[in-house]
């Protein structure tokens, strides 16, 4: 029952990821949360450069490159940079206590791989079982934007989403065709623009980047 | 089972025995060395037991035969134990008696013990180390089981010499779930032994000790036997880490046909090698990392029970469906 | 090349706006761009109907009868939007609620937003698909902040991360998708995305991962058309941004996202040979029914309450398009058509009146017939309309589907009944006493832009009464395309 190396590689990496991801889940501090994000970024990269090379699928190599420059380098700069000038690094409050919040997630995670099963037998990428990975990544993010207050938390809860689309992407399917990627990576860029502008409006208006001043039009 | 298997077993115990004192004291020399401190020779601990061994020793008023014999079982839990890991050969006679399980059930029962005896004389420190203490253990415990259930899942059997004979006797590969069972182990080590993120064996600080706070009333040779047993324990818990997670060297069953005599001298130096880089490694991480308090360990240790967790998951998901 | 047209003008309206918008011309040029665009919309539809469904683009795009159908009301709805946002962003910046730089923005976004939908609508790539309604999220975000109001960034907040996070879902639906095609048509070529190719082998997708796929295109896409238990972000939307946002956020968008879900729909459908799909629309269609008509009664602003009556009409047509057969796909199209053109009229008339009265809140708007029996009457009459009285096209389509339901699921029908009947009283009970009752509103400085409201509404008019041969004819190819 041993796999050959690149798949190996790439179990390694998807255990990274589903790591990574509880980090994130577990993270406070805001500034911590942009570096383990670049972080899970660049454990995509490798993934997504070794399916690619073991395929022998080569437009995965410039959505690896695309990825590379878009979620490890730009994005987390940018965020660096709202952080700075917004001046939100310290601790986020979570609506749920973390280990409970942790908890949540295991099962979320075992909810993923139940779901993934009878997706992943009709695989034949060598790394079909990373799917279950996949989808627990997603549900994780967006527990994570459930659990947080911050607007920056959130908004990283929903790029993590992406990452995590994007590996459900190479690991099912060897990656989608290349026209939607380009358009996807263009939708993120410019979603975490304006979510940058937005960020300014917010903290013009309530002076704080929390979000529970964004609950007055709750009645119903 | 031949005779050479019953030596090597008592030689193993016999090992673990006489050296556990001596990992104690190259972790502390070590964690001198590295806050520039002069270190204490590495024998200190041998003299230290002596010395307490010479001593008297003074029970309280109202202490109970319970509090005079828990130092023994103590004593002789972990002994046992040590006897169960393979730390030199996976021939052992002792091995198939109990498996992972019974080892981790082993170390609560020392546990009680200890709790009960701290309890015993009726002194708030001990009571109050005792309660911590118990809380660390229920946490710590379906951790450590879950270290133990993803290497016997990866292996197909709980019995320690079987997993690490099959780890062993295997091409080499990348098991990921084996790092996530692994980093939860070192969490779980270093709160089961009183290690610095949970407690300071160094401080005798009312607020925060545990273990201290649960032996103070000891002493003579109660005490050295309850410090030996920790020393013990020190030890028994890196055997474990080296045979779930580094078991190559070990002198096997396979080996008995060529010399087994030779294969045993081979691993007591690889076994030497292995708990001086753990010790080193342990020293590195407690000067590294700060103690902390006493409300987080439930967090710490939820997040060993998670990646233990997670690694039983990985497991299952990435060579479930790989099959 | 009327495809090329058709995409092309928006977004170089776009373009042209965002370095001209600020200029007195500016909704000038809107208009205009939104007339051309209409214009060429109108070309593509005479040629389909003409010559039949056709390809473009190395298959990147097509059309056939659905999509053209949508995309003739999408530039329809576009342009009279063009033509009423005229005066009623001159009255908002005499206001000051405005000021030149938004109103760049504005114009910008809105043919931007044109663009997106008609992309959405006119390729072929499901992947470009989903980009589209992505891109149609992130321009109409901005619009729906135009005001910096606190209420007003907490409503864009929440449609971003709201839609945000369910099309991320719809991502993953696709995703799944393009996994069950690529087993069938190979990655190479890049078929295995296209709808056309895709329809072709339908039958041969796997049928686990298809219906898992539909789970999550339809929470994803459902989230965009604001069914129920999804729809939290769509009145906070309408009722924060400006109006001429909200009446094609609901007049269109909301039917581009059903477009998608429909698209979807029909793949899996063919491929798992069962209804669930469509009980699956069933159910959250008649949900949306429900709850939209008994949160109507709690409402006391006049765009919420417009906006809950959206996702009470998208309900209604979700469950005609669960239905499937010809006759429910049919009243499904019709009421699509009435319920854009409808809405967007009441959306007209509402926002002069809001304007009138200087504020959205319903107890504060009282008789606009004294003072402008013009928007009165628009009012009322779009009111009625909307609520399904005969002779408007609502009540025909609505009357299709009653029956329908009556004949292929009876139990549904007291269902529907409960909801039209409890949104019919709430919604008659608050428009009534703000078009009589003794006025409380002042004149505007700019004349309003009444006229798309009396044209819209006379378009519902004859759908009620008459629906032209052509119309009838085209209704009838895409219904049997849906199937």
């Amino acid at each position: 029952m041993n796999l050959p190396l690149s798949a190996q590689l790439i179990h390694l990496l998807a255990a990274v990821l589903l790591l990574l991801s509880f980090a994130m889940l577990a993270q406070r501090r805001v500034l911590s949360l942009v570096n383990l994000f670049a972080l899970q970024g660049a454990v995509l990269v490798a993934s997504t450069t070794i399916v690619a090379h073991s395929s022998g699928q080569h437009h995965l190599y410039y959505s690896a490159g695309l990825t590379l420059l878009l979620k490890v380098l730009l994005l987390p700069a940018i965020l660096h940079r709202l952080i700075r000038r917004l001046e939100v690094r310290w601790d986020t409050e979570t609506l749920v206590n973390i280990p409970t919040t942790l908890l949540i997630g295991l099962a979320v995670v075992i909810f993923s791989f139940g779901l993934a099963q009878p997706i992943s037998q009709f695989a034949e990428t060598i790394t079909r079982s990373t799917l279950g990975i996949a989808i627990a990544m997603v549900l994780l993010a967006f527990l994570m934007m459930i659990m947080r207050r911050k607007a920056v938390s959130q908004v990283i809860g929903f790029l993590s989403m992406e990452n995590g689309l994007f590996f459900a992407a190479t690991s099912a399917t060897y990656g989608m065709p290349m026209v939607v990627e380009l358009g996807i990576a263009l939708d993120v860029l410019v979603g975490v623009f304006i979510l940058g502008i937005f960020f300014f409006q917010i903290r013009e208006q309530f002076e704080s980047l929390d979000l529970h001043h964004l609950e007055s039009l709750k009645e119903d | 089972m031949n005779s050479v298997a019953i030596l090597t077993q008592a030689l193993e115990v016999v090992a673990a025995i006489a050296l556990a004192p001596m990992l104690t004291g190259w972790v502390n020399q070590c964690r001198a060395w590295l806050s520039n401190r002069r270190a204490p020779p590495l024998l200190q601990p041998y003299r230290a037991l002596r010395k307490l061994l010479h001593k008297d020793v003074v029970l309280a008023e109202n202490a109970s035969p319970l509090f005079r014999a828990v130092p023994y079982i103590l004593f002789g839990a972990m002994a046992t134990a040590a006897a169960i890991i393979p730390s030199l050969s996976t021939d052992l006679p002792f091995g198939t008696a109990a498996d992972a399980i019974a080892l981790v059930g082993l170390f609560a029962t020392a546990r009680v013990f200890i709790a009960l005896a701290a309890m015993d004389v009726g002194t708030a420190f001990g009571s109050l180390g005792a309660r911590r203490e118990m809380m660390i253990g229920f946490l710590a415990e379906p951790a450590l089981l879950m270290v133990v259930f993803t290497a016997s899942l990866i292996c197909g059997s709980t019995a320690l010499p079987t997993i690490a004979e099959t780890l062993v006797g295997r091409s080499l590969a990348i098991y990921p779930s084996l790092a996530f069972a692994a980093v939860a182990f070192v969490m779980v080590a270093l709160a089961e032994n009183a290690r610095i993120p949970i407690d300071n064996p160094t401080t005798h600080l009312e607020l925060t000790m545990i273990h201290e706070a649960m032996v103070l009333e000891y002493s003579g040779r109660h005490l050295a036997l309850i410090e030996w047993a920790s020393a013990l324990k020190l030890f028994n818990y890196a055997c474990i880490g080296i045979a779930l997670f580094g078991p190559w060297g070990l002198s096997g069953s396979t080996a008995e046909a060529t010399s087994p005599m030779l294969a045993l001298g081979l691993a007591l130096p690889v076994l030497g090698l292995k708990l001086m880089l753990l010790g080193a490694g342990l020293a590195l991480m407690e000067t590294l990392s700060a103690k902390l308090r006493l409300f987080r360990a439930p967090e710490y240790l939820a997040m060993a029970f998670l990646l233990g967790v997670l690694g039983l998951l990985v497991h299952l998901l990435l060579w479930g469906g790989a099959q | 090349m009327e495809l090329l047209i058709v995409l092309g003008l928006p977004l170089a309206g776009a373009a042209l706006l965002a370095l001209y918008g600020a200029r007195g011309w500016a909704t000038e040029l809107n208009v205009g761009i939104s007339l051309a665009t209409l214009l060429a919309a109108a070309a593509l539809t005479a040629r389909v109907i003409a010559e039949g469904p056709m390809l473009a683009l190395d298959e990147q795009f097509f059309v056939d009868p659905f999509n053209v159908f949508l995309v003739a009301l999408t530039a329809l709805v576009g342009f009279t939007t063009a033509l009423f946002s005229r005066p009623y962003m001159r009255i908002e910046q005499d206001h000051g609620r405005l000021n030149p730089l938004r109103l760049r923005l504005y114009h910008s976004m809105y043919q931007l937003f044109m663009f997106t939908m008609l992309l959405a609508l006119l390729t072929n790539n499901l992947g470009l698909l989903w980009v589209a309604m992505e891109a149609a999220t992130l321009s109409t975000v901005l619009l729906v902040s135009l005001y910096r109001t606190p209420a007003s960034l907490e409503a864009a907040w929440k449609y971003f991360i709201l839609c945000g996070v369910g099309i991320a879902q719809a991502l993953f639906g696709t995703i799944l998708l393009y996994f069950a095609a690529e087993r069938v048509l190979g990655s190479e070529g890049m078929t295995a995305l296209l709808w056309t190719h895709l329809d072709a082998v339908k039958g041969q997708l796997e049928p686990t991962v298809l219906i898992i796929a539909f789970v999550f295109l339809l929470v994803g896409y459902g989230t965009k058309v604001g069914l129920a238990p999804l729809h939290n972000w769509l009145p906070d939307a309408h009722a924060e941004g400006p109006t001429p946002v909200s009446a094609v956020l609901s007049g269109l968008l909301l039917n581009v996202a059903l477009y998608a879900v429909v698209r979807c729909k029909v793949l899996v459908e063919g491929s798992i040979r069962s209804e669930l799909p469509g009980r699956m629309l069933m159910v959250f269609g008649l949900l949306s029914v429900i709850v939209a008509a008994f949160l109507l009664w709690r409402q006391r602003d006049i765009k919420r309450l417009f906006g809950y009556s959206s996702i009470e009409h998208m309900g209604i047509i979700t469950f005609a398009f669960g239905m499937g057969g010809a006759v429910a796909n049919f009243a499904a199209l019709l009421h699509m058509t009435v319920h854009s053109l409808t809405k967007s009229a009441i959306f007209f008339a509402v926002g002069h009146a809001t304007q009138k009265a200087g504020t959205q809140v319903i107890d504060d708007i009282r008789g606009l017939l004294s003072l402008s029996p013009a928007i009165g009457w628009s009012l009322m009459l779009g009111g009625l309309a909307i609520l399904g009285m005969p002779p408007f096209g609502v009540f025909a389509s609505e009357f299709l589907i009653l029956t329908t339901a009556m004949r292929d699921h009876p139990w549904a029908t007291p269902i529907l009944l409960l909801g039209l009947a409890v949104a019919f009283a709430a919604i008659f009970r608050k428009v009534q006493p703000m078009v009589f009752g003794d006025p409380s509103v002042n004149p505007l400085p700019h004349r309003p832009a009444l006229v798309p409201v009396f044209v819209h509404l006379g378009l519902v008019l004859m759908l009620g009464l008459y629906i032209p041969p052509f119309l009838a004819n085209w209704y009838r190819l895409a219904a049997a395309l849906i199937g």
